[in-house]
């Protein structure tokens, strides 16, 4: 795609009500001015965005989106924002398996006295996104593809196994879990990443099958993966109940969604 | 559900927002959006005058949610809201949009996109207006007892403020006896009585007064609950006791900093003010020069405050040192001498007038401690002087105690990068934690003398009485709310809420996520975490988040 000159990125921010928000009204006060590309939705604390929120904003075709909430250690509700950064951070992580720059992401800390800080922060974040271009830029895709990706994205964070991570990440790696062992960052981070990468995939594959049944090679063409990756996934989706064998073609059994999650 | 009827009203805030913005365009844009069935501009929407529109529309027009784009709801949402209630529209069914703070004031040049932008501001304000829910606040009965934990200074006043007003308090004291750091001193500046004095009638007092029940050598081992009904578990020495309080005083003070391998510091020759304090104390300080190093270990990268109540004390105890000893030669190094106010001003005047020597340091040259003498170069001379010495004396700032994290933990409150204890906000609430129904004073908070920490102390003092006053507190319907049938017990939210406000208990139905809904301050951590989706953030949620998620191309289109 080719990056019009006259391009102006569409910017959504989630701001904490006491911190980020203030920050962002007292630019206003003292007239610290930016670009208008960003509007401004209110939570009470960064840790109520859920990824799934942020991934629907894409979705529905936004080309960026913020996420600022107080400091670390200013949380108004303590550790509101450990939530967000671990929730953002592995969020961007699944933008990069769709294939989108996750610089369209961003999640940072702005307090309710740094309102040039706040000014600043944005301008520049227009700025990024306004090289990258509209969203989809940076892939070679039809939008409705791009759509679907998204949405399996979205549809693999609306699930269990990856919010599960998420949310005992803290436990696992600074106390220990339950056979009392301790995981170290990087352990947690490559488990993470394999995490999304794959419920990404298994999601891209149910999206794909529709109200069909498909052999692994025909998914493996449709979605653009190895088929020993593909079969993978799909005994993995059979083990969750999300596909079942209906039947068998030659030597290859065909599968079918069946209703699930 | 009856129709949603819809009024926008849009502000001007005289030119604020009149000067860079098409108002009365985007009052008729909001016309043109769906449920909306009244707009209007006003010149000032929050003026008697605008209020009262709002009012009146609300009974003409049969509003039954109303939508304000003016400043910012951190300000404004409390009035407009009441606005809503005295019209009789629950007041959570009101929607503010920030077209000022966040629009006219930040995009001053363009007038074209920021009204364009505006559009979609209040696009996506009627769209989540569309989808609020009326909400109730529920009363919660307060136990009419306070917890008091730290018997010093400011402890112990607080203590008896709240029994002069006939509330009961439990005082929990760690060491063996009231008086906190004031034992540790000697005089007081800048009146110079006696500290133990102080220590002495206040301990009286307390002694005597029946609606205080002091415990020394006690900790607080668990705190649990909210406003008006916290269980608080006190260990003592081998016995643990369990008190219900319906608030909770945190004066647990502050130490002195222990200025471990810096200038020599070794407790003999090179000592720190609170060990000079004892000598003077007991008689037994015996030195003809002294030389004081003021803002040892603070106001560097480590430590970027001033402890503020360092250079007072180091006057204090010059001064008492010129007064044992008149022949005595004290020299004070320092960075900026700080003695605010009128009061500490002229201290400081008196204090040369005495003969104390001041020399002024800067943190690029510090002195040097050596065989004997100090070196310093004194900034204003231009100079380098050597000063022989008997002994030294390092001012060393206040620091947090090491537990006051524990502590803080416990109450789920937060303390700031250097450990003291955090307030809900610097001007406003001073002396509130953002957690209602907990309440600082003294040096947990922030070094503080004496007359400070009293005040302060009056002041938690009564901020804590309003609630035992009232009887009963209302707590904000922003809360969780848990699908029972969605909900797989997994307990993944009770490990995430900062609050402990929702946790897994047994049902009918199984395990389940019960929200207490006291407890539950409504950051929404846990709903957008939940593995199930289960959880549900009144006021914020799922919905109406995702209503606001407009592209503006569909806006503009």
């Amino acid at each position: 795609m080719i990056l019009q000159e006259s391009f102006e990125p569409d910017i959504l921010g989630f701001l904490c009500n006491w911190c980020s928000y203030a920050g962002a009204d007292l630019a206003g006060v003292s007239r610290f001015q930016y670009p208008p590309n960003l509007r401004i939705i209110r939570v009470m604390c960064s840790a109520r965005v859920d990824p799934t929120i942020v991934l629907e904003a894409f979705i529905r075709g936004l080309d960026g989106v913020m996420v600022l909430g107080c400091h670390p250690g200013d949380c108004h509700y303590m550790t509101g924002n450990y939530y967000t950064e671990r929730r953002i951070k592995t969020t961007k992580k699944v933008l990069k398996s769709v294939e989108l720059s996750p610089e369209r992401l961003l999640v940072d800390w702005v307090s309710a006295s740094e309102g040039e800080r706040f000014a600043t922060l944005v301008t520049d974040f227009i700025g990024r996104v306004r090289k990258l271009g509209p969203l989809g830029n940076e892939i070679d895709l039809e939008p409705q593809q791009l759509k679907t990706r998204l949405t399996a994205a979205k549809e693999a964070f609306a699930q269990q196994r990856i919010r599960w991570l998420v949310g005992r990440e803290r436990e696992l790696v600074e106390d220990k879990n339950v056979f009392g062992d301790k995981v170290s960052q990087e352990e947690f981070d490559q488990l993470m990443l394999q995490t999304v990468e794959k419920e990404f995939a298994k999601r891209r594959i149910l999206l794909s099958m529709g109200g069909d049944s498909f052999s692994v090679r025909e998914i493996a063409q449709t979605v653009g993966a190895s088929p020993k990756e593909v079969l993978r996934n799909i005994v993995s989706l059979e083990r969750d109940g999300l596909v079942s064998v209906v039947g068998i073609e030659g030597n290859s059994p065909k599968y079918r969604k069946t209703g699930g999650r | 559900m009856s129709e949603v009827r819809v009024g926008v009203f849009v502000c001007h805030c005289g030119t604020n927002i009149g000067g860079f913005l098409d108002v009365p365009g985007l009052a008729k844009y909001a016309l043109s959006l769906p449920h909306v069935v009244f707009s209007q501009d006003n010149l000032y929407t929050c003026s008697e005058a605008g209020l009262t529109e709002i009012k009146n529309a609300i009974a003409k027009k049969k509003l039954n949610r109303v939508v304000v784009a003016s400043c910012t709801p951190r300000t404004h949402e409390p009035l407009f809201r009441s606005t809503c209630k005295e019209a009789g529209l629950n007041p959570y069914l009101f929607q503010f949009v920030n077209i000022r703070d966040q629009c006219s004031w930040v995009h001053m040049q363009d007038r074209e996109r920021a009204t364009e932008k505006a559009k979609a501001l209040i696009r996506m304000g009627v769209a989540r207006a569309v989808l609020l829910r009326p909400l109730e606040e529920t009363e919660v009965e307060v136990n009419p007892c306070a917890l008091v934990i730290g018997g010093g200074i400011a402890g112990m006043t607080s203590a008896l403020s709240l029994a002069n007003l006939d509330f009961e308090v439990k005082l929990v004291e760690k060491e063996n006896r009231l008086g906190g750091t004031l034992n540790s001193l000697y005089k007081l500046y800048p009146t110079h009585e006696e500290a133990s004095k102080l220590v002495q009638s206040k301990t009286e007092e307390i002694e005597k007064n029946s609606k205080i029940e002091v415990l020394t050598s006690s900790e607080v081992k668990e705190v649990k609950g909210f406003i008006g009904n916290y269980d608080v578990t006190v260990r003592q020495g081998e016995k643990e006791r369990l008190f219900k309080v319906g608030v909770i005083i945190v004066a647990t003070g502050a130490e002195t900093l222990k200025p471990a391998g810096m200038y020599g510091y070794d407790g003999e020759t090179v000592i720190t003010q609170m060990e000079l304090e004892r000598m003077l104390k007991e008689g037994k300080f015996d030195a003809d020069t002294v030389v004081m190093i003021q803002c040892v270990g603070a106001r560097n990268e480590k430590r970027v405050y001033c402890s503020k109540v360092c250079c007072p004390t180091a006057l204090k105890n010059a001064m008492l040192i010129k007064e044992a000893n008149p022949d005595a030669q004290v020299f004070v190094l320092y960075r900026d001498m700080v003695t605010h106010g009128t009061k500490y001003e002229d201290y400081y005047g008196k204090a040369r007038e005495t003969g104390i020597t001041f020399i002024k340091y800067s943190p690029e040259r510090q002195p040097v401690v050596e065989n004997g003498s100090v070196r310093v170069y004194d900034e204003l001379l231009d100079e380098e002087l050597s000063l022989p010495y008997d002994l030294v004396v390092l001012s060393t700032p206040m620091v947090a105690h090491n537990d006051s994290a524990d502590l803080a933990q416990k109450l789920k409150v937060p303390v700031d990068e250097y450990g003291f204890f955090l307030e809900a906000h610097v001007k406003l609430r001073p002396v509130d934690f953002a957690t209602d129904g907990i309440y600082m004073c003294g040096c947990a908070h922030w070094p503080a003398n004496v007359g400070e920490s009293v005040s302060q102390a009056y002041g938690a003092a009564s901020r804590a009485s309003i609630p035992l006053s009232v009887g009963h507190v209302k707590t904000e319907p922003l809360i969780a709310v848990v699908d029972e049938d969605e909900c797989s017990g997994c307990g993944l939210c009770e490990l995430t809420c900062p609050f402990k406000a929702i946790r897994i208990e047994e049902t009918e139905k199984g395990r389940k996520a019960k929200v207490i809904a006291a407890s539950c301050k409504g950051c929404g951590a846990c709903g957008a975490g939940c593995p199930e989706k289960a959880i549900t953030m009144q006021h914020f949620t799922d919905k109406q988040l995702l209503a606001q998620v407009i592209p503006l191309a569909e806006v503009i289109s």
